[in-house]
């Protein structure tokens, strides 16, 4: 993996590998080739592994370091650049493929016709567009379980609301920009609201509360408000904590 | 039920060390604002170092005891009162049933820990006793303390009757877990702010915001100014991250801060002056210094060795006045 990476210190006890200030499908290949190689082999002294856009960033538990090294920070270092120079730009990655279930219904989608109207495109083209893309989960934050994904095709990309809502439910897809999601949970929250998936992003009662990786292949396919109401009553402890 | 809140306080939570594992999923770690005071309650009653601690602002709770136990505060200073009599912190003391134990006066700090002998009944979630509020899991039912909540401690203390405040204290003065000069390590986006905004930081003084909390402090102080237009693209950030926010004012991300941010991250707060920072209270005023990678490790490091000392002390003492409970 070539050197223009930066690693650097976010603290004393974390360490930052940036690939740079700009979000691309081809640097968020190499960031999940690196990604790769530490989650297989991590520290025993990795508290979190964190991929972003851009970075990947290790949150080490320094006072178990103490006494074997003079520098935790040093030694971390130098374990990420020996993965770095082990792993290939581009590596063959295994990752999931997730279809999720939307539906795109006005009582679920508040700002559909206002954006078709703003973009010139029909309801039906709206949702076939957003439909028809793969997306990469490129990173989740914000919330637990709120996956970022990318990119929805330029022509349905929208920036977020100038006033953001207090309120977005639980299930809530959305469009910020090149960027789709779904909100996990009830939140206050700025993106566009263009449907509502019944599936649950967020289950407290799950082994794996989280749905979605950093990773993933996200598809989505619509459905009516009658497969929608069925698929809520088969999950009696999905959308919220 | 071994205690009993006959009123609860403006923010009472359980918090261990934090959960971590799961930041790549958005779930941030939780855990204690400040982890060197739940260390040194949790060391004082000879428990192990990241045994969930109860965390407490002022207004406290107003804690009634249902069984004899060994406990400790540690932290903030809020005119403890056991019975009536000045309880100080970093000092353990025995409890007997019926004992209040009540807050009168914030006098100094921010957050105040309470540690008892083998620790709390309370919910893990993914390993941690931390609570989460966001998503309502781990501690005490996931929330907040509610007036007439009843908890229990995990053991019944059987080694005396009464109530004493035992003969010995930690001393932390010596290892600047209280100051107003907080050192920091400068941060990916420090090279966008400008030259002299650069100046500006580190001469400054600056005020801890009333509108600060586990989430984040927010700072006031002169505006910052940053050279580079462009947005930084979201990416991890951690306990102590200062943020520069579009107002040219600062935040200091605290223990619930959100895993990812958009916002430059101008400097790092290091670990050994979390603590510090942690117990400034709003109105406080401070000042930044920045420091060395390896000064940072280096405070860090004293403070383990303090901890270490402290609790071959502590341990040192329970044992042979046979304090320690039998199923230990």
């Amino acid at each position: 993996m070539k050197q223009e990476l930066r690693i650097e210190p976010l603290g004393d006890q974390a360490i930052v590998i940036q690939f740079g200030n700009t979000i691309r499908p081809e640097l968020s290949l190499k960031v999940y080739a690196l990604y790769h190689t530490l989650c297989r082999n991590p520290h025993p002294g990795w508290l979190d592994i964190i991929p972003a856009y851009a970075s990947i960033t290790i949150v080490f538990d320094a006072r178990r370091s103490y006494n074997q090294v003079d520098s935790p920070y040093k030694m971390h270092h130098g374990i990420i650049r020996h993965a770095i120079a082990h792993t290939q730009d581009i590596q063959q990655t295994e990752h999931r493929k997730i279809t999720i279930p939307v539906c795109y219904d006005s009582d679920y989608a508040p700002d559909l016709k206002g954006l078709c109207q703003k973009l010139k495109v029909g309801e039906e083209e709206f949702i076939q567009l957003h439909t028809s893309s793969s997306y990469t989960v490129y990173m989740i934050g914000f919330l637990p379980g709120f996956a970022y994904m990318g990119s929805v095709n330029p022509r349905i990309e929208s920036p977020r609301l100038d006033k953001p809502r207090t309120h977005v439910a639980a299930g809530s897809v959305g469009i910020a920009g090149f960027q789709t999601g779904i909100y996990p949970l009830d939140s206050p929250g700025g993106w566009n609201i263009i449907g509502r998936t019944p599936l649950a992003m967020f289950d407290l009662a799950k082994e794996e509360p989280v749905l979605l990786r950093p990773g993933d292949e996200v598809n989505f396919y619509a459905i009516d408000k009658f497969v929608f109401d069925d698929m809520i009553k088969q999950q009696p402890t999905a959308l919220h904590a | 039920m071994s205690l009993f809140i006959q009123k609860a306080g403006i923010h009472d939570s359980f918090q261990d060390k934090g959960r971590f594992g799961l930041q790549h999923l958005g779930i941030n770690p939780n855990g204690a604002m400040d982890l060197f005071s739940m260390e040194i309650a949790n060391i004082l009653v000879g428990n192990v170092p990241a045994e969930a601690v109860l965390e407490f602002a002022f207004p406290s709770p107003t804690i009634q005891f249902n069984q004899p136990a060994l406990l400790c505060l540690a932290g903030a200073d809020f005119e403890a009162r056991l019975d009536g009599k000045p309880l100080v912190v970093h000092q353990p003391f025995i409890v007997a049933k019926g004992c209040i134990l009540s807050f009168t006066k914030w006098k100094s700090g921010n957050y105040c820990y309470l540690a008892v002998q083998g620790g709390f009944v309370l919910d893990s979630w993914k390993g941690s006793y931390s609570t989460n509020l966001k998503v309502g899991a781990g501690g005490w039912k996931g929330r907040r303390l509610k007036k007439a909540d009843e908890i229990d401690f995990k053991n019944v203390y059987n080694k005396t009757r009464g109530i004493r405040v035992l003969p010995w204290r930690a001393d932390v003065r010596d290892l600047s877990v209280i100051s107003n000069k907080i050192r920091v390590i400068a941060g990916s986006e420090w090279n966008w702010l400008t030259k002299t905004s650069q100046k500006e930081f580190a001469k400054q003084h600056y005020v801890v915001a009333k509108e600060s909390d586990r989430m984040g402090y927010r700072l006031k102080g002169e505006k910052l100014d940053k050279h580079v237009k462009e947005e930084l693209i979201s990416s991890a950030v951690s306990f102590g991250t200062l943020q520069l926010l579009p107002n040219g004012q600062l935040i200091i991300l605290m223990a619930d801060h959100q895993t990812t941010g958009g916002y430059p991250r101008i400097a790092n707060i290091i670990a050994a002056d979390r603590s510090a920072v942690v117990q400034l209270r709003a109105g406080d005023a401070f000042s930044f210094e920045l420091t060395s990678l390896a000064s940072a490790e280096k405070a860090y490091l004293a403070q383990c060795h303090y901890l270490q000392q402290l609790s071959k002390g502590a341990f040192y003492q329970l044992k042979v006045n046979d304090l320690i409970h039998d199923n230990t």
